[in-house]
């Protein structure tokens, strides 16, 4: 279980966060959502520690990420992040098998080689697993870093907008896989998605932020709903049933 | 290509005949049969090889390392700065206490390399990171710095002479004796490679290295005190090599990327090679003098710096 405790975050003198408190259950999919700058990345990074907490406190299973040792938190959770410059030029097969160094502390298994080769396999990457990183697709790259992260084989993992670049078939392959994973009950995923069908098929439970508040917190028929839409995007947004699918008309 | 016997074996060919150059000719066939000549073998000749081979190893894998930290593959210890602190440190404690024991200097020499590396690490860390180009360029203003106030110093105190054998490097000095210190920067060179890993993690950002459960700053001052290490034990015994910790590293990312577990191995062998093939040059062109081993790197290494700067990047194999 995750629990989050009156977090506030602030840049200089603006509000970013303003007490979010919220716990997220365990094993299952909660979709983060809401408008350009609202707060998702921010909250995301502070629930994996890249930043320091200033108000409130965040624990994974009990234990908070200020105090746990970031070494045993690497084994908890994992996070992939929006902007991913990675300045490191390595080939994909190296920069999965990172992932695995909480596990191995750079002593890899034959068990950390097979998680390596399930990940590449899963992702289609295969056949470009030597070639580096500067060297292949917008898309290969994400796919690449978040079989990294999906190495890691974290109970929780976060991924901040991880269908960016991706293609139609890649984004619903990835959120299918997620979705199986989860139904085993073992892992659990908090995803930052902008694609709110997405969130509305896959997700159990969906968080919305909107300037730096808790909007909505609940299960997607709650969320997707027009007037719910409408007030935390500010535009106008019909929401309509597909077989028992909620869909959200935002394009039209 | 990845093959690092055939590396292996020319340095070991270079070196064997890297034992043979020298003012006094030695015949190939029947070196062993004098014994004057096996005197001047373990006196001279082996000192001086190996002392090449462990300093273009050292200097390689420091400027690989650092390259890591700074998170730019334009930097290496000698030109931004911390060859310039422990030489600076050498002078001063030279200056304070002469006749201070060789152990000593480099210790001092170790403090003030760190202090110099702490002071461009701060500097840089303010720079945006668009613009790549200011960190070898804050690093050369820096360094340029360092070296001024060296000078200067030396100047007043008139040891400017002294102050020369560590400002450009060369090893028609080495003997027997004088070289040992530099086996401590194999050591160094050898642990760097245990944790290749966590340097490699560090390279790819803050961020990533907190999300695989790195303790950033530790790593940071690990790697720190590895580089001011061995850069000061390279000053104090055979002074200042330009170029190696640039070149090489740029290299070998090209073949073999950022992954230090890989690269490291290539980065140390083709260091030695360098460096001995630079010192071989120096020692055969105007025989029987010897041009400094830095000033042939210097040629050398900036025209194969501006290659590697202007050359297009490497194809997927
Ligand atoms: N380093 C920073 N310094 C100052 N302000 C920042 C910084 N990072 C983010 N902000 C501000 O904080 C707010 C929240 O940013 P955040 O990245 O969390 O938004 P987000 O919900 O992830 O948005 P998006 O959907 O665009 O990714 C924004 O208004 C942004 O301008
Ligand atoms: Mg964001």
């Amino acid at each position: 279980m995750i629990e989050i405790n009156g977090v506030s975050h602030n840049y200089g003198k603006s509000k970013i966060l303003q007490n979010i408190s919220l716990s997220i259950k365990e094993s299952g999919i909660t979709a983060l959502i809401g408008p350009n700058g609202a707060g998702k990345s921010t909250l995301l990074s502070l629930m994996a520690r890249l930043q320091p907490l200033q108000t409130g406190s965040i624990m994974f299973d009990g234990h908070s990420v200020s105090q746990t040792p970031t070494r045993e938190l690497a084994k908890t959770l994992a996070i992939l992040r929006q902007d991913n410059a990675l300045s490191s030029r390595m080939s994909l097969r190296d920069l999965v098998g990172f992932g695995r160094y909480p596990h191995h502390k750079g002593r890899p298994t034959a068990k950390d080689h097979r998680a390596v080769e399930e990940a590449l396999d899963y992702f289609d990457l295969q056949d470009m697993s030597g070639r580096f990183i500067d060297e292949v697709s917008g898309g290969q790259k994400q796919r690449a870093l978040v079989a990294m992260a999906f190495c890691q084989e974290t109970k929780y993992l976060l991924l901040d907008e991880p269908l960016n670049n991706l293609d139609m078939y890649y984004a619903r392959s990835l959120m299918k896989r997620l979705r199986e994973i989860a139904d085993t009950g073992k892992r659990s995923f908090v995803i930052v998605l902008h694609d709110i069908n997405y969130a509305g098929a896959y997700a159990n439970e969906i968080i919305a932020l909107k300037d730096g508040t808790l909007a909505i917190h609940g299960p997607p028929q709650d969320v997707l709903e027009t007037n719910a839409l409408q007030t935390l995007y500010s535009m106008k947004i019909t929401v309509t049933q597909h077989q028992d699918q909620l869909v959200a008309l935002h394009h039209l | 290509m990845k093959n690092i016997g055939v590396a292996i074996v020319a340095l070991f060919a270079l070196s064997c005949f890297s034992l043979f150059v020298g003012v006094k000719e030695i015949a190939i066939s029947d070196w062993w049969q004098s014994p004057q000549n096996i005197d001047l073998f373990f006196i001279s000749r082996i000192p001086r090889t190996l002392a090449v081979i462990l300093t273009g190893a050292s200097l390689a894998v420091s400027g690989a390392v650092m390259q890591m930290l700074a998170r730019n593959s334009f930097v290496e210890p000698s030109s931004v700065g911390t060859a310039q602190s422990a030489a600076l440190g050498i002078l001063l404690v030279t200056l304070l206490y002469p006749g201070s024991p060789l152990i000593v200097k480099m210790i001092v020499a170790s403090v003030t390399a760190m202090i110099g590396m702490a002071v461009f690490l701060a500097m840089i860390s303010r720079l945006p990171v668009t613009s790549p180009l200011l960190v070898p360029l804050v690093g050369l203003i820096f360094s340029g710095i360092v070296e001024a106030l060296t000078i200067f110093i030396a100047f007043q105190t008139e040891m400017l002479q002294f102050q020369g054998t560590w400002m450009s490097g060369e090893f028609s000095g080495i003997l027997r004796g004088r070289y040992e210190l530099l086996w401590l920067c194999g050591v160094l060179a050898i642990l760097t490679y245990v944790v290749a890993d966590q340097f490699t993690i560090i390279g790819m950002g803050k961020d990533a290295s907190i999300n695989l459960g790195l303790n950033y700053k530790q790593v940071v001052i690990v790697g720190l005190f590895i580089l001011a290490l061995s850069t000061s034990l390279v000053v104090v015994t055979v002074g200042m090599i330009p170029f190696v910790g640039l070149v090489v590293p740029n290299i070998a990312r090209r073949l073999m990327g950022d992954n230090l577990r890989a690269s490291l191995p290539w980065v140390a062998v083709l260091g030695a090679l360098l460096v001995l093939m630079c010192d071989l040059i120096g020692r055969l062109v105007h025989f029987p003098y010897e041009i400094p081993v830095g000033t042939v790197l210097g040629v050398i290494g900036s025209f194969v710096f501006l290659y590697l700067l202007y050359a297009r990047p490497a194809h997927a194999r």
